[in-house]
């Protein structure tokens, strides 16, 4: 259960999307997430949907998967969804008491439904097809030119990566603890809002000593080990711009480029 | 009748996920009332995901499971009494404690059962002494014992809710030989005095050979044998070949035996091997001339 959670989830492969450099598809994420709200017209939407298909065919990611990171943000689509089906005016469709439906509503809902379901999936295609290390490393490269105005982007990537890698080791062992004192009989389906809040204080007593416990063991390790922050240390794996990023920025630039164009089309 | 019971049971994790494993396929065991089984197996042979199924914290992909005759998920709302059935103390279960004293820890158990406040006294006590803590440690915070202590107070907390059958995850594992001799001393003491049924999962089969009177062993998703100690010892080369080892005192005399020593080959335990040694020795002193 706890453990099905997908979302920041990395999975192994040799695909063209994995050997990507991670800067390269941190820039082209971001691209892509400015290009979806510029859109603005239904050809473009098709453009960007068949691209994040096309992508995910790439990836090989099923679509299992991507219907399993979309699960938590239904409410969400809902929502945004019902709420521009309701309050935009315009040609009224259908109407009762004090809702009505109108033709641009619909359209609207429609659209901003689309947005979120790219934007979630598009993102998600980042972290699924790059390891937490290889993102944070891009990351602490793309903002290098920071530092120079003394912001710690170095430690702010250290801390990026230490928080990444731990998120699963603390969902196994939230798993572990749950399932420990729901063997001495721990109930934390059933009861009133009191009562499962109640029910959480054995969990989070145990999951925080031992987040303090780990911090502490990491941090010794990290000091046997001579680090001492960012300053001259080189790196094991130093990343290298290849065809493939060229070639993807290359596709992703044309169809961006077709997607605003869109924009413009008479419709 | 078995107390312990399981049909065809399999389970899958991640079903539908790239990362998709069974990590037990058509396990079919039955175990008697008041044994003590030893379980062994590799890291990843299923063990944990086995012994999560007996009290219904993993709910099967396939098969069933009966506790004392009853398909545990015949009723989904009643799961929780399986649970207080069914003891469970995890691997390091001193992570769980959480509890300002040891004392309001080891009732967290007996408390979710709605007894009467001087019936869960009672078994806080009992349990407590049961794995030799003292009424004054019982005072303290949990985070203030030692290393053993915490392992026996988390022990007791389960051992508090007096379930029928008791089920222990490596109870030993990163304790100093100290530490472990008292826990299992103290498992096999209050399975004399219970007689009720114990799983004991364990590495060393050292401890099996001399707790454990049946053994469960397991590889790579399914059961492989399960028989008394001496019949799963004796198939010593099917048990090397799954990566797994027989107790070294055992290792010794076969190969004694194979050197020509008249010893026997079935010797599970440092007394028994003892006794034997000095029957040799004085065979041959009675056989000099």
């Amino acid at each position: 259960m706890i453990r099905d959670i997908t979302i920041g989830q990395y999975f192994t492969g040799h695909s063209a999307l994995h050997r990507m450099d991670p800067r390269t598809k941190l820039v082209l994420t971001i691209a892509y997430i400015v290009v979806l709200f510029l859109t603005d017209s239904l050809p473009g939407y098709l453009l960007a949907i068949g691209l994040l298909v096309l992508c995910y065919k790439l990836a090989h990611i099923g679509l299992k998967v991507i219907l399993r990171s979309l699960k938590p943000v239904i409410p969400l689509v809902l929502f945004t969804g019902i709420l521009n089906m309701f309050f935009i005016s315009g040609d009224v469709l259908w109407h009762w008491w004090i809702f009505r439906i109108t033709q641009q509503g619909l359209y609207f809902a429609a659209i901003m439904s689309v947005r979120i379901i790219c934007l979630i999936a598009g993102t998600s295609l980042l972290t699924y097809t790059t390891s937490p290390i290889a993102l944070t490393d891009g990351l602490e490269r793309l903002l290098a030119p920071l530092a120079k105005l003394h912001f710690p982007v170095h430690e702010l990537a250290m801390m990026m990566t230490i928080t990444l890698r731990f998120i699963p080791t603390l969902v196994e062992e939230t798993d572990k603890i749950m399932s420990a004192q729901k063997s001495r009989g721990a109930d934390m389906e059933t009861g009133g809002l009191i009562k499962r809040v109640k029910a959480l204080v054995p969990i989070l007593i145990p999951l925080f000593v031992s987040s303090f416990r780990r911090a502490d063991e990491l941090a010794l390790a990290m000091e046997c080990r001579c680090y001492r922050g960012g300053e001259g240390r080189t790196r094991m794996r130093q990343l290298h711009m290849g065809g493939v990023d060229l070639a993807a920025t290359a596709v992703m630039a044309l169809i961006c480029a077709g997607i605003i164009l869109c924009n413009y089309l008479p419709l | 009748m078995a107390i312990i019971k399981t049909t065809d049971l399999t389970y899958i994790y991640n079903a539908g996920l790239p990362t998709q494993t069974t990590a037990i396929k058509d396990i079919n065991i039955e175990i008697e009332e008041g044994a003590f089984v030893g379980v062994i197996g590799h890291t990843g042979s299923g063990k944990s995901t086995l012994i999560q199924h007996l009290n219904g914290l993993l709910r099967p992909t396939s098969g069933k499971v009966y506790i004392d005759g009853r398909d545990i998920w015949a009723h989904k709302e009643q799961i929780r009494q399986v649970r207080f059935d069914v003891g469970l103390v995890f691997q390091y279960p001193e992570y769980q404690l959480f509890e300002e004293t040891v004392y309001k820890d080891i009732a967290f158990g007996p408390g979710n059962m709605d007894l009467s406040d001087s019936e869960i006294d009672s078994r806080v006590k009992q349990a407590a002494e049961a794995v030799e803590l003292s009424p004054a440690d019982l005072q303290k915070s949990p985070f203030e014992l030692s290393g053993g202590q915490k392992r026996r107070a988390a022990i007791a907390g389960v051992l508090a809710m007096e379930p029928k059958i008791l089920i222990l995850d490596e109870p030993t594992a990163g304790l100093d030989p100290r530490g472990r001799d008292t826990i299992l001393k103290l498992i096999t003491r209050y399975h004399q005095e219970k007689k009720n049924t114990i799983l004991l999962v364990s590495h060393s089969m050292e401890d099996v050979a001399k707790f454990a009177s049946k053994v469960l062993v397991m590889s790579d998703t399914g059961v492989l044998m399960y028989d008394t100690v001496q019949a799963v010892f004796s198939h010593a080369q099917q048990i090397r070949q799954i990566g797994l080892s027989i107790p070294q005192i055992t290792q010794i005399f076969i190969q004694l035996a194979d050197r020509g020593y008249p010893v026997p080959r079935n010797v599970y335990s440092v007394e028994q091997g003892v006794h034997e040694i000095q029957k040799l020795l004085q065979g041959r002193e009675g056989g000099k001339p």
